[in-house]
């Protein structure tokens, strides 16, 4: 029998479904390759019993005779930043260790309902901020993949740094990422996966811990544009119960796949050629190009003219919002509590917040309060949110001259941990080509394109329309047909 | 526009973080330049253009006006919602006496 491990959610699935393999040999199979992966730190908490449980039901289902769900005995790994009744939920933050919820996220509840299982919680950058998860109190993630010649342990990008590391390792064959400013595409990029950000309200926010609530959305990291889509389509749904929520019907984007793309114009944005990008990754954005045109898509240039002011603009919204959804963290009703001798409810609240956050965590908050504070709302606040109104503006007319954008999905290659930290705005750039989407709500998806000199994985990001994941999804598909990414980390860990 | 130490000591008072000398002077240089970087924002012509408020257009919805309506939501849960708790106390979160 084939390594399980190397399978993908389709196959899983469909194996599954045949009966080639039950759902309890697959889980099985990758809790074995979770527990011997500790050496990249992916996981913050395994859950094997979760699996094997979800799997054994699956393969009852199938034994009676029962209609199996889309997921139906594949096990995921959930990153920590969705609630998980009665496993802990961290955000990777020292504040809520321990924190144990009593409800369970829609997302992962939806995942649960098509047959989904839980390999565990992952690890990310703390409260989901940081592109390189160096900023989990529980410690770096190590990217399965090192530079050619080199031992040096590299960042798998963030904040979905432990879903992509486990991701790309084979250790999981799916998880659950979400973007407020790049952190499906740019970790997916990092690690040679695909990973889709919908739009906006597609995903349920109800039970992910926020970061900025304008901008969060849930989405899949997977090894194939089939697998996102399949994943998407399980997540994905109206939910009373957050109020930008989408009541719209969720489209069956895996039956729609086609890499046809005849009729269909691709945008190239001209502003995304920016100083300071690796000409490898300049390279591939020319040969994605070339395999859209060979799909039957026509080419054309575009203009997105405030794509510079994109992430400064970005630094205002994120960290304003941040700095009112972190308010919670009180140590009054969940989470740590650090009360000094002596001291009063003021003291409580600031020693505990000093002890819970982490200095990234720490550093957008105040920026946040800051730019929100009375005599600096305006110039900071209010001219951000005119700015991001300009950024999305842009798209919109772009979307008059074509059907789809294509553009890289980072300006370099994965680096190594530690040597990105002697300036927080180093760090930003990061997200350059990825946080436009997100102020504008659309759909991006990152792709794996090709492997670059240091043999290290580049990613191509396709933003479409509102609502148009399936364009997204298509050209994705394309691109992957052609690009024929099969590249694998070696094993180290 | 720059803070100081003083006026990052005022924000980490009102964000309230605790932060000692050292933490305000090292917080000063980063704050600055990633407030210098943001400056840029001031060079855009902004001129008739609302504040972005909604991403995607969506309409406020309002839920029924029924108790417990959604059983996850609703009352009733006072286990749920203290189970957490760092000090719960006779069915209520417990805090540091407060006198004003």
């Amino acid at each position: 029998m084939t390594d399980l491990t190397n399978l993908g959610v389709k196959d899983i699935r469909d194996g599954v479904a045949k009966g080639d393999f039950t759902a309890r040999e697959v889980a099985s199979a990758f809790n074995a390759a979770v527990a011997d992966a500790a050496a990249l730190n992916a996981f913050i908490v395994t859950t094997p019993d979760y699996a094997l449980a979800a799997a054994d039901a699956v393969d009852s289902k199938r034994a009676a005779g029962e209609p199996l769900g889309a997921m139906a005995g594949v096990p995921i790994g959930m990153k920590d930043l969705f609630a998980t009744d009665g496993v802990q939920t961290t955000a990777a933050s020292h504040i809520l260790e321990g924190f144990t919820p009593r409800y369970e996220s829609t997302v992962s509840q939806k995942l649960w309902d098509a047959g989904a299982g839980m390999l565990g919680k992952l690890n990310l950058d703390q409260f989901a901020m940081g592109s390189s998860n160096e900023t989990s109190y529980f410690g770096n993630v190590a990217s399965p993949w090192k530079k050619a010649g080199s031992n040096a342990a590299m960042s798998p990008g963030g904040s979905s740094g432990g879903s992509s590391s486990a991701v790309a390792a084979r250790i999981a064959p799916a998880a659950t990422g979400t973007d407020t400013g790049g952190s499906i595409r740019q970790p997916a990029a990092f690690t040679g996966i695909c990973g889709i950000k919908p739009t906006y309200g597609r995903c349920s926010r109800w039970g992910v811990v926020a970061f900025a609530s304008s901008l969060d959305q849930a989405g899949p990291m997977a090894r194939s544009v089939e697998d996102c889509a399949i994943m998407l389509g399980a997540m994905a749904g109206f939910d009373p119960k957050d109020s930008t929520s989408l009541d719209m019907p969720v489209p069956d984007w895996e039956a729609a796949l086609n890499s046809d793309l005849r009729g269909k114009k691709v945008g190239i944005p001209r502003e995304y050629r920016m100083e300071g990008t690796d000409q490898a990754i300049l390279d591939s954005w020319e040969q994605g190009k070339v395999w859209l045109k060979d799909a039957g898509a026509e080419i054309v240039d575009v203009s997105l003219p405030h794509t510079k002011y994109a992430l400064p603009a970005y630094y205002i919204v994120a960290p304003a919002e941040a700095s009112s959804n972190l308010a919670r963290y009180d140590g009054v009703r969940y989470g740590l509590r650090d009360l000094p001798d002596g001291s009063g409810l003021q003291d409580m609240y600031a020693a505990t917040r000093a002890a819970g956050f982490g200095d990234e965590v720490k550093r957008r908050i105040l920026i946040g309060t800051y730019v929100l504070s009375a005599g600096f709302y305006d110039a900071y606040y209010t001219q951000a949110q005119k700015v991001r109104a300009l950024v999305a503006r842009d798209f919109e007319r772009a979307f008059e001259q074509c059907d789809v954008i294509l553009a890289p999905t980072t300006p370099t290659a994965s680096f190594p941990l530690g040597s990105m930290n002697e300036d927080p705005l180093t760090m930003y750039l990061n997200d350059v080509f990825a946080v436009p989407a997100s102020l504008a709500g659309l759909p991006a998806m990152s792709v794996p394109a090709t492997i670059n000199a240091d043999g290290l994985p580049l990613g191509l990001q396709l933003v479409g329309r509102p609502f148009d994941e399936q364009s997204v999804l298509n050209a994705g598909l394309a691109i992957q047909q052609r690009a024929d990414f099969t590249a694998k980390p070696d094993k180290w860990w | 526009m720059s803070v100081d130490k003083a006026t990052v000591a005022k924000i980490a008072s009102l964000a309230r973080i605790q932060m000692d000398d050292a933490a305000l002077e090292q917080m000063v240089p980063e704050l600055n330049g990633i407030l210098q970087w943001v400056e840029q924002l001031s060079e855009v012509d902004v001129t008739g253009i609302a504040p972005m408020a909604a991403v995607i257009p969506n309409t406020l919805r309002l839920r029924d006006d029924v108790i417990d309506a959604d059983p996850l939501t609703g009352g009733g849960r006072q286990g749920d919602v203290l189970a957490n708790a760092p000090a719960a106390e006779h069915g209520f979160f417990g805090v540091p006496k407060v006198i004003e």
